[in-house]
């Protein structure tokens, strides 16, 4: 059973985020890791790239295939979890939180309006 | 909509995740490719493999015509053996790769590539008209559900599955006394089925062809008898790595009409020596004068993302071609990979550069192949 944690946010390309302050921290969900299976890279932005919302900057891959990720939201990127670049299967044990890709300041806070919250995500995936 | 197997409700029930592969909806892996394939290396795994052709040519005349055809020498088998073989046009490109099984003394059967069924079935009708004898050609792949079960501890518990003596093609007491590339027709729920000694993993193992309902059954019952085993269902994940690492070709990967067997190194299953075949020309020129590309295993050397197929090779600061087939290698840890480049560069040790997402990786050339069972 994939859970889908009620203190963040979701897109519907299943990325969440986790908003502190203007900071948001930025990972795959447990329903994609779980679709993914066997992570072994991550390839990660370079700190201070500006993202915008949707835009693709990193990679996870798995045995099968590699699949970009998008940022949620527009901001410019302030750290990178070495974690996952040294165990990319951290992704899939701990998705929501030491599996973490990166995090960001919020360029456009108004943009975290149109995630989708844990329960319609819920829904995307259920359906 | 894509074609589905006999087996397509049992995947389903197993939490198959389903892909296209060559016009069929088949499963790419249950539970996750690593682990599937590390339980085929180290216990056992059962593949649908339904979605692969057949086809039997019969007759006094099948075993020329197949000589024809076929690059391997098909006067080696006798009943109830079975080689690998390329089949080649006169420009010695594959047309496919396939493995060819003499049941008795005037009957073959071919097992080809799904997704070349259509595509060789028309070729042999062209070739029967070339080369006219006494045999007749049958496409029986609608008629055939098959599977493979593979690893180290298949042997273990075949038997009580697929219990009893042979009946048909090599004559065995037991299905384990079947040898390496041997086939025997064998009575499963009063359905004769054929057991061969083959695979495509690297790992002991048989391939089992039959009735739908009959592969339908075989697959619960060897799932029930093999689990305590450690038998897992496996997709074509798994068997796409489990390939790559022993190097075994995969059509439209390795080879294609435009590339021969002795450039992708298999020139082992080409038999200059039985005479006139389909290709031989163009084959003895390349067996004797070498060729300009050859396909290669290579392995990344620092940490990097895993080679995939279409990736830009580079040697010396040249793209020399792509990669045709490349993986993490859930065995070794490490992305490997096999593709073609020039000869000269075609040796082991030989550094070059994989072309990930416009950054270029390093890797070096090493021996074919990257695993093999102890």
């Amino acid at each position: 059973m994939n859970t889908v944690p009620a203190d963040l946010k979701y897109a519907k390309s299943h990325e969440w985020i986790r908003v502190e302050g203007a900071t948001g921290t930025v990972g795959i969900t447990d329903h994609a890791q779980h679709e993914l299976t066997d992570i072994v890279f991550v390839e990660l932005p370079a700190v201070g790239r500006h993202v915008k919302a949707g835009e693709p900057c990193a990679v996870v891959e798995s045995v099968k295939t590699a699949s970009d990720i998008y940022s949620p939201v527009a901001g410019e990127i302030t750290e990178i979890n070495p974690a996952v670049t040294d165990n990319p299967a951290l992704v899939n044990t701990e998705p929501h939180t030491g599996g973490w890709l990166f995090k960001l300041k919020l360029a456009a806070p108004a943009e975290l309006d149109a995630l989708l919250a844990p329960a319609d995500y819920q829904k995307q995936i259920a359906g | 909509m894509f074609k589905r197997t006999a087996l397509w409700p049992a995947h389903q029930k197993l939490g198959g995740k389903l892909i296209e592969f060559g016009g069929w909806e088949m499963p790419v892996q249950y539970t996750g490719i690593t682990a599937e394939h590390l339980a085929v290396r180290s216990a056992a795994g059962i593949f649908d493999i339904s979605h692969m052709g057949e086809v039997t040519v019969s007759g006094p005349g099948a075993g020329a015509f197949l000589n024809q055809v076929l690059t391997n020498d098909i006067r080696k088998l006798t009943p109830g053996a079975g080689q690998y073989s390329i089949m080649c046009h006169d420009r010695g490109g594959a047309i496919d790769d396939l493995y060819a099984y003499q049941l008795s003394a005037e009957v073959y059967l071919l097992i080809i590539n799904a997704s070349r069924i259509a595509a060789d079935v028309a070729w042999l009708q062209a070739q029967a008209a070339r080369y006219p004898g006494d045999y007749h050609l049958t496409d029986a792949s609608h008629q055939y559900a098959a599977i493979a079960v593979q690893g180290p501890r298949v042997h273990e518990f075949i038997a009580t599955v697929i219990p009893g003596p042979s009946v048909s093609a090599m004559r065995v007491n037991t299905v384990t006394d079947l040898k390496k590339n041997q086939i025997g027709g064998f009575n499963f729920e009063n359905h004769s089925v054929l057991v061969a000694r083959t695979g495509y993993t690297g790992e002991d193992g048989f391939e089992v062809v039959g009735p739908d309902n009959s592969i339908v059954h075989l697959w619960d019952k060897f799932l029930a008898v093999g689990q305590p085993f450690g038998l897992v269902p496996c997709g074509l994940g798994a068997r796409d790595t489990l390939r790559t690492e022993v190097c075994y070709p995969l059509y439209g990967h390795e080879l294609d009409e435009n590339t021969t067997p002795i450039e992708a190194g298999l020139g082992y299953f080409v038999a200059l020596d039985k005479g006139e075949f389909n290709g031989r020309t163009v084959l003895a020129a390349q067996k004797a004068e070498g060729t300009t590309r050859k396909l290669a295993a290579f392995k990344m050397t620092g940490k990097s993302a895993p080679p995939r197929p279409h990736y830009p090779l580079w040697v010396d600061g040249v793209c020399v071609g792509q990669v045709a087939s490349g993986t993490q290698s859930p065995t070794l840890g490490v992305g490997i990979g096999l593709g073609y480049v020039p000869t000269a560069a075609a040796k082991a040790g030989q550094a070059i550069e994989v072309e990930i997402r416009g950054q270029r990786a390093p890797a070096v050339i090493v021996p074919k192949p990257f695993y093999r069972k102890s």
